[in-house]
Formats: C-alpha cells, structure tokens, sequence
C-alpha cells in the first residue's frame, strides 16, 4: 500500500515531535511521523530512540506500549504482544537478527524531540 | 599424500551422516580423504521428524548439517549425485551428478554403503494415478502440500507407525482424513487388540477415520486421470483426492544386488556383526544393511552400525549384536510405547493389565512367571512410565533391573497406588535413557557434573534428547535428582537483572518497605530491569500495597494489559470487561453495556466467567468507555491483571430447587472481597450451590460446594492448558471458617509462588503438596495465619475501583493517546472489517501510512 506514496526515506528535514518529559522514563510513546507510527523511547541516560511502532511478529502498531529494560547493558524493548525483545538502537530483534524494525534518526534540541530521515540499515 | 586411502560414502541420510561424524570424532580422517554421495537435493535431515516439516518455516529447520557442508578438509559432500554402478574388481562407483547429467567414476579404498530403504508401494490397481504419494522425503512432502491445495480428504494406506506420522501430516493440511489398515487393528507390529483399540479411540476423537481389516481393490481416478478415491474389497469406497502409501520399506539394495553381494533372503545387503559384506572393501549401515539377515527400520540400530563400522576401519572391537526395537512416539498427540517382548511370547509368561477405556488409557506389563523380571510392554495414552520400565526389562544378554514387590504399581495411575516420577532415581548408571543415541543415565550424570546445568546443555552435550525427544522428561528427572542428591541449588533467578526468585522478593519488599522498583533494583538487582522483573515487581508491591497500577512511577513497569486497564487484542485493540460479581447483572446494567458496546462500536461476546467483553475498542476511546461504565456503577473487571477475575456461582438455593446453599450471595461476597488482588497468575473462583456442582467450581483456583451442613473448600483447580480438578482443603465450613481459610490460602499463595506460576502446579511443587497447604492454612503449623488474614484484611480495606480513579486524575488519563503529536488521529493500522454483524479486525501485512487506507472503524 505504501507504493503509491512518496519515497520518504530521503527526507533531510527534522520533524518536531514532541517535549522530551512527554516520553516517559524507561517507557515509549507513539508519534505520527510524515504519517507513520513511530514509538518513541528514552533510555535510562535520557537518550532517546525512534522505531517503527509495528511489531513485525505481530503486524500491529504496539512496540510503544512494550516494556523498556536493558539485556547484558543494551537497552531493548519487549513487544508488548509476545515479548520479542528489539534493540532500540538499530531495531533489530535480539532473539532473531534476521527480523528489524525500522528507526528514524532522531535529536533532543532545546528540550524538543526531532525525528529526522528514515535510516537505511547497514 | 599418496598414502592417503580414500572412503567413499554412498548416501547422505541420518545414518550416512552419523557415520561420516563418528569418522571426524576418531580421527579416520587422519588416514582417509571421505567422499560422501548423496542423492537429495540437500544434506541430510531429521527423517524422524518429518512431520513437523510443515510448521517448519523452512527445510533447514529440520537439516542435521545446516551449512551444508563438514567443517574439515579432508570431508567432501556432494549431494544430488546419485551412484549408479559399482565395479567391485575395479574398485569404482559412478556417479551421476543429477542436476548436470555428468556421470564420474570414483576409486574407493573402503565403501559405506548407507543407501536407506524406500517407501514400499504394494501392487494395487490405480497407483499410477496423480494424487498418489508415498512418504519419505521433503520433496514428497513438498508434492502432498501442492496437492493438498486443491483437495478436502486423504487416504493413508498403512496403519503402522509411519502410515499414523503420514496422517498426521494430513490432518495439518487440513484434510479429512482416512487411515486404511489391513491388520484388524492400529500399528499391528508394535501392540495388541487392546492397544490398538484405544489408540483408534484417540485418533477418531481428532476426526481421523480409521478403516483397519480391510483390503484395497482399486485407487479409483476420475476423467483427468487424478485420483478421486479408494475401492475396498468387497466393500464400500472412500472418497479422497489424496492417497499416501505408508505400507512400510524395502531396503535399496540394488547396487549390491547388481555387482554380486550376498543378500539377505527377505532383502537387504547381507552384513556380519561388524556390518561388513561379503566384499571385504565394502560395508553397508542403516536400513540398506541386513545384519544377520534382518532389516532394521528404525534410526538408531542404523546409528549403531554407523557406530560399528568407524571402530571396525580403526580395527577396534565393535560388534553391533541386535537392536532394541523400543519404540515410544506421539502419534497425532496420543503417547504410544512398545518394548521388549510387548506379546508375551516367552514361555511362561505373565500379562498385567491396567485399562481405562473413559480415559483412553491401556497399559500392559508382561512379566517373568515368577513375577521378578520385565520382560516387555505396551502403553498407550499414557507413556510417562516408559522411561522407568523400558531400562528395566529383561532379555537374552541383560538381566535388567528386578522389579518391585507390587509391579502393578508401575501402570497404576499415581491416585490408585501407583509411583509418580522418582523412578529416574532407582535406575543404575547404565540404564539407557536414550535409545535413539544410545545414551546411558550414567552419561547424563557425567555431563551434570561435568557443567551441563539443564536440559538444553545436557542435549548438547550428550545427544540425549535429540532424535525423537521421548526421554526429554527423563533426562530433566536425573538432572533434578543429581541437583537434590548433591545439594546443589537449581538456579531460581528470576531473570538477568535479579537473582533471586519472586518469593524471596516478596520477602524482601515486606521486610525493607521498599515501594517502588527502583529501590527494589538499587538494593537487590543490577542493570536496568526487562519485562520480566518489571512487572513481578509491579506485582508484588500492589499485592503488598495496593498502590494504583499507574501511579507514582509504577505505570512503566506494568505488562501492556495492566498499563492500559484492558486487554490487548491482536491489532492492538483493546477489549473491556466490567465487573459483574457472581454472574449477577440487572436488566439496566444489561442495557447500558449494550448501549456502550452499540455506540462505539464494538464486537461483544459472553466470557466463559460469566461477564461480557467488549472487544475493538481502540486505546484513546477507553476513558470514554469506563466514563460511561463507571456512571453507571460498574467497576473493572480487571480481566486484564493477573489478579481475581471471576467467581462464578450458579444460581443457589434461592431459585433452585436442587441447591442447599445461597451461591450467589457467597459467591458476591468473595469476588467483592478479592478484586484487585495483585497475583503471581492469575485467580479465578467458583461457588456452586449443591453437589451437582453446576459452576464448575472445581475447575478453579479456589472452589466452594455446598453441603447441607455449610461449605466444602477445594483449591489448586485449573482449566486452561494443564487441566486439573481441585482437591479438598477442608469441609462442612461455615461462612466465616470459610473466608478465613480463603483468606490464608491466597494470601499464602501471593507470597511464595513463582512468577506465572498458577496454584496447581504451586502446590504441586510445595514440598508435601496439598497436605502442606493444610498444615499451614487448616492447622496452621507456621503461625501464620493471623498475619495473612490481616494481609488480605489491609487489601480488602485499600481497594479502590481502578478505572473511577484512572478517570478522576487527569495525569493517569494523559497516556490513553493514539500519537503524542496527534491525539485525536486514530492509529491507521486498526482498522475492521464485519463479520455476522460485528466488526472483526483486518489483517495488514506491514505498517499502514496514514493517507493510503480509510480507517473504518469504531463509529464516534
């Protein structure tokens, strides 16, 4: 369905999204991005993280209301729907790393949440 | 390198494979160059579990060599070559590569001969015909999936054990499905008329239609020359679109036949005890290979043999003398085992018979006439005692293990006298657990103590476990027994982040205080939490507190459900459950739940708790929803904690003509006093009025029987998975007994069990069972008693109606938003389509961009 839409990926534009106390501590919250779920995530050092909000094990829109912890030190978050973990650092499936959300750049800038372009993994 | 010898493997399945890793593990490769060539188009696979090839995602789920290739120089595997000749006094096999067509003459020092055996197809008219299959690779799979598509029924012809597999296969392709059998009953080789009996009685309650003692005539076709049923003889036809012939193997013994080997008379290639031919450059393992003139058709004597022949080209002493043709499987779901001498033909000797045709349980023991040894045994239904008796037996060159004073013991079901478990215990280190990899309790005890700390190291480490799983339970047995025998603690860390369990954090939130999670990781944990301590402790401290679920910092902590005070659904909607204690509801209330379900929209269902749901309702609508349930005096039903859900009632002496006691009114008053409470699992109760027990309440946590002289009190019942009937704790109780009981019972369970762990199998793992949940709750042994009433009696005081004070405070309110930047823009990923009226949700195969669908949804 998204083939007739515009390629968004290239976007260089930084999209205002939010205040940063607006995404809880250690918890996510969804946003819509250039008409996209994204779930937005702070980490306990206050960095934040912007990843698809589908869960591709589920096919819905849920990864913001998963549960944020951290495995061996990296921070991931559990599909609230059957508990995958994902690495809120590149989005890929800590349990299967052939599965990976996709993830927006994303800046903090005086207090203000800026989704940037869709990345392109490596 | 011209010393180099080289050895050429002819066929690349289970057994070929454990040759050619038995040759890597002792060093044959020091002194030969192994080719091995196989004739699928893949390395070799798990044949055993084919079946499961389905719900593979793909071929290389089931693949023993995943890569494809032997991680050593000296190892070279070609497959989709297949051999065509062999020249024993040149010393070649040509080889035909099948995808190109080129044909290779290959030298061998030394031959192994693992060509298998292929499915039998007996002469029946009409075999030609497309839709007929045999069952024995993954491309035959692969073509009966195909086939599969187009057609609604199947036919097995073949009632033994892999005849049982193939229709198993069909029943996931979603056939109706026959099974036709000549033998007048099920898997003839392995049991009896009465075993086979009960395994029919099994396999028709899943809808298979089991034909056994008849004769095929004709595979019948319709015009374009497929396949559109079976004639039996002298009989009736099946209708089917799918024939698959499982009427057993035949060795492939054709390249020994063409170039002169000795052959078995009732085929295969005829093999001494060190699996050599009659060519003394030549060997033959697996099912190709007739040791003694016998065919083997199972994995392991071929394992076995691969075994043999490694240690014969090392000149070692291997002999491979028989096999042991145990055989335990779950066949379409029904535990089957089948060992030593299953037909008592031993002179002399004795049946023991235990048979429950409601239950579908046969169990047979054959005994020595004096009653001392095992000889052999069928069970069906229930195999669970397989892995205690099958080392027990005895034969011509083992003694076995004596047996006990009352062997009947061994088949009794646990409430009738029999042994549960522990039998792992008695058994000596050489028993054999694993018969398919020949793996000895010995061996798993040296891998215990060698490091291997569960099931999984273990199964790396040993084998066991790994060809037909049966004696996975057996092997977790020994590996608790070791643990308890040498006082070594089994881990009971909760997850990465704390090592302790949930009870001890149960203990130390009661002794230190502690209120939220932070205090809780600084004190006792590392890291940052995970969704699993997260939400134990958000469970804990609301079963000690009773703090609102989204307050202070607890919100980030809770389990989707709980975060949003519903149920999450498969599109990431929610469904709603009010409150309706005892299954009572006024027509009012009956009216307003429908008017919310009407006026937003929502698919509603009555719940098996006697409550209703209200499903599709999307997160931002939620407060909406309780505003108007909560004007209307409805509370949450919490249906989304893992806390009480329902105390289901029937409808009491009040109405009944049968009940002697008021259900309902008991049953309200429970519900009443335990919602909210915060569980490790969730709590379900039941209170019936009278003996007849129409609400089932001995299918719940705790369940309440009247009798004419007050209550009888049954606990650790559960639907669900595990089913289990609740047991008696106490009876003949008056009102108050009763609730204090409950009272301490619960409370009882909130603090020791493991997170998830329901109160069946909690009580099952209290040392003592259900008669130490009497000692503390009826005799109270602990002295606990009053402090767990008082517990229950602070919850009772504190509980607030969840969803009243959700709406009561807007920063609670502030997270029910579909988008932070959008609040009132619906999530375009829900959306539904309707079903018998209803809404239902539709399935979308990625994320939705919002401007290319238009969200159909809940109706504002």
């Amino acid at each position: 369905m998204t083939a007739t839409l515009p390629d968004h990926t290239t976007t260089d534009e930084w999209e205002p999204v939010c205040r940063l106390e607006q995404v809880p501590a250690e918890a996510g919250v969804a946003a819509l991005v250039r008409g996209e779920a994204v779930a937005l995530f702070r980490d306990h050092r206050d960095e934040v993280y912007a990843l698809s909000n589908v869960c591709p094990f589920a096919r819905a829109s849920v990864l913001s209301r998963g549960i944020v912890g951290t495995r061996s030190g990296v921070p991931f978050v559990a599909s609230p729907m059957k508990k995958q973990p994902f690495r809120l650092a590149d989005g890929v499936c800590l349990d299967d790393e052939a599965v990976r959300v996709d993830t927006w750049d994303v800046k903090v800038d005086g207090g203000v949440v800026l989704v940037g372009a869709k990345r392109t993994p490596a | 390198m011209s010393n180099r010898q080289r050895l050429v493997v002819v066929g690349h399945g289970m057994v070929g494979h454990r040759f050619v890793q038995a040759a890597v593990e002792r060093g044959l490769t020091d002194t030969f160059d192994v080719v091995i060539l196989g004739e699928e188009p893949r390395a070799a696979y798990d044949r055993v579990a084919l079946t499961s090839y389905f719900s593979a995602t793909c071929a290389e789920e089931l693949s023993l060599l995943p890569g494809g290739s032997y991680d050593h120089d000296a190892v070279e595997l070609r497959i989709s070559t297949e051999v065509v000749s062999l020249d024993r006094a040149a010393r070649t096999v040509t080889a035909r590569d099948k995808v190109t067509g080129t044909e290779t003459v290959l030298g061998y020092d030394q031959l192994v001969l693992a060509t298998g055996a292929a499915p039998f197809v007996p002469p029946v008219p009409g075999r030609e015909h497309d839709g007929v299959f045999v069952y024995r690779t993954i491309e035959d799979l692969d073509a009966i999936r195909e086939a599969s598509h187009t057609a609604t029924s199947g036919i097995v012809i073949g009632g033994g054990l892999l005849g049982l597999e193939a229709a198993n296969a069909l029943v996931q392709l979603g056939l109706q499905t026959h099974v036709v059998e000549m033998a007048p009953r099920l898997m003839p080789v392995q049991l009896d008329q009465a075993g086979g009996s009960t395994l029919v009685r099994h396999i028709e309650k899943l809808g298979v239609n089991v034909h056994a003692g008849v004769m095929t005539q004709e595979i019948t076709a319709g015009e374009t020359g497929s396949v559109d049923g079976l004639q039996l003889k002298d009989s009736y036809k099946i209708d089917a679109q799918v024939v698959v012939f499982s009427a057993g193997v035949r060795p492939r013994d054709v390249l020994g036949r063409e170039s002169g080997l000795e052959i078995a008379e009732r085929g295969g290639i005829l093999v001494d005890d060190q699996c050599h031919t009659s060519d003394e450059r030549i060997w033959a393992i697996g099912e190709c290979a007739a040791p003694a003139g016998r065919m083997y058709g199972l994995v392991a004597p071929g394992y076995d043999m691969a075994e043999v022949v490694a240690d014969a080209l090392l000149d070692g002493p291997g002999r491979f003398t028989g096999a042991d043709m145990s055989t335990k499987l779950k066949l379409l779901g029904v535990d089957v085992a089948s060992f030593g001498d299953a037909f008592a033909t031993t002179e002399g000797s004795l049946e023991l018979v235990y048979s429950d045709a409601v239950a579908g349980v046969y169990k047979k023991l054959v005994v020595t006439e004096d009653g001392t040894r095992l000889l052999g045994g069928i069970l069906v239904g229930d195999a669970a005692a397989y892995g205690i008796l099958r080392p027990m037996v005895a034969t011509s060159t083992n003694p076995g293990i004596a047996l006990p004073e009352n062997p009947e013991e061994l088949i009794l079901p646990a409430s009738r006298g029999g042994s549960t478990g522990g039998g792992v215990a008695a058994l000596p280190d050489e028993a054999q657990i694993c018969s398919c990899n020949n793996v000895s309790k010995g061996d798993i005890v040296h891998a215990v103590e060698d490091g291997c700390e569960d099931v999984a190291s273990v199964k790396s480490c040993t084998n066991a476990g790994t060809t037909c799983g049966s004696c996975v339970t057996s092997v977790k047995a020994i590996i608790e027994d070791h643990f308890a025998k040498t006082g070594r603690e089994v881990s009971k860390a909760l997850c990465e982040h704390f090592a302790i369990s949930r009870a001890e954090l149960f203990e130390v939130v009661k002794i230190h205080g502690y209120t939220t999670f932070e205090a809780v990781l600084e004190a006792h944990g590392t890291g940052r939490g995970c969704d699993i301590c997260k939400p134990t402790v958000a469970s804990v401290l609301a079963s000690q507190f009773n703090e609102h679920v989204l307050g202070g910092t607890h919100a980030g902590l809770q389990d989707t459900n709980d975060a949003y005070l519903a149920n999450i659904q498969k599109n990431g909607s929610y469904s709603v459950v009010p409150r309706i204690p005892g299954g009572e509801v006024t027509p009012e209330g009956l009216i307003v739940i429908g008017e919310v379900a009407r006026d937003f929209g929502l698919y509603t269902k009555i719940t098996g708790g006697q409550r209703i749901d209200m499903f599709g309702a999307r997160m931002e609508d939620l407060p909406a929803i309780w505003g108007r349930l909560v004007d209307a005096g409805f509370e949450s039903g919490h249906a989304y904690g893992k806390s009480l859900r329902t105390v289901k009632s029937c409808v009491g002496s009040e109405w009944c003509r049968y009940g002697v006691q008021e259900s309902v009114s008991m049953a309200i008053r429970l519900e009443l006093r335990y919602r909210g409470l915060r569980s490790p699992h969730k709590l379900k109760g039941g209170v019936s009025g009278c003996a007849r027990e129409c609400a089932e309440a001995r299918g719940k946590d705790f369940g309440v029987i009247a009798t004419d002289k007050g209550w009888n009190l049954y606990v650790g019942g559960n639907g669900g998975m595990n089913p289990a009937h609740a047991q008696l704790l106490a009876g003949d109780l008056d009102d108050e007994t009763l609730i204090s009981y409950l009272d301490r019972f619960l409370m009882y369970y909130v603090r020791m069990a493991d997170r998830l762990q329901r109160t069946a199998p909690w009580i099952d793992s209290l040392e003592g069972g259900l008669d130490r949940v009497k000692a503390v709750v009826v005799d109270d042994v602990l002295g606990l008693g009053s402090e767990l009433e008082e517990s229950m009696e602070r919850h009772v005081a504190t509980y607030e109606d969840e969803w009243a004070a959700t709406l009561a405070d807007p920063q609670k309110l502030e997270r029910f938003v579909s988008f932070v930047n959008a609040p009132g823009t619906p999530d375009p990923n829900i959306t539904f389509t309707t079903e018998r009226d209803q809404i239902r949700p539709e399935n979308h195969a990625g994320p939705v961009v919002l401007g290319t669908t238009i969200p159909v949804g809940a109706s504002r």
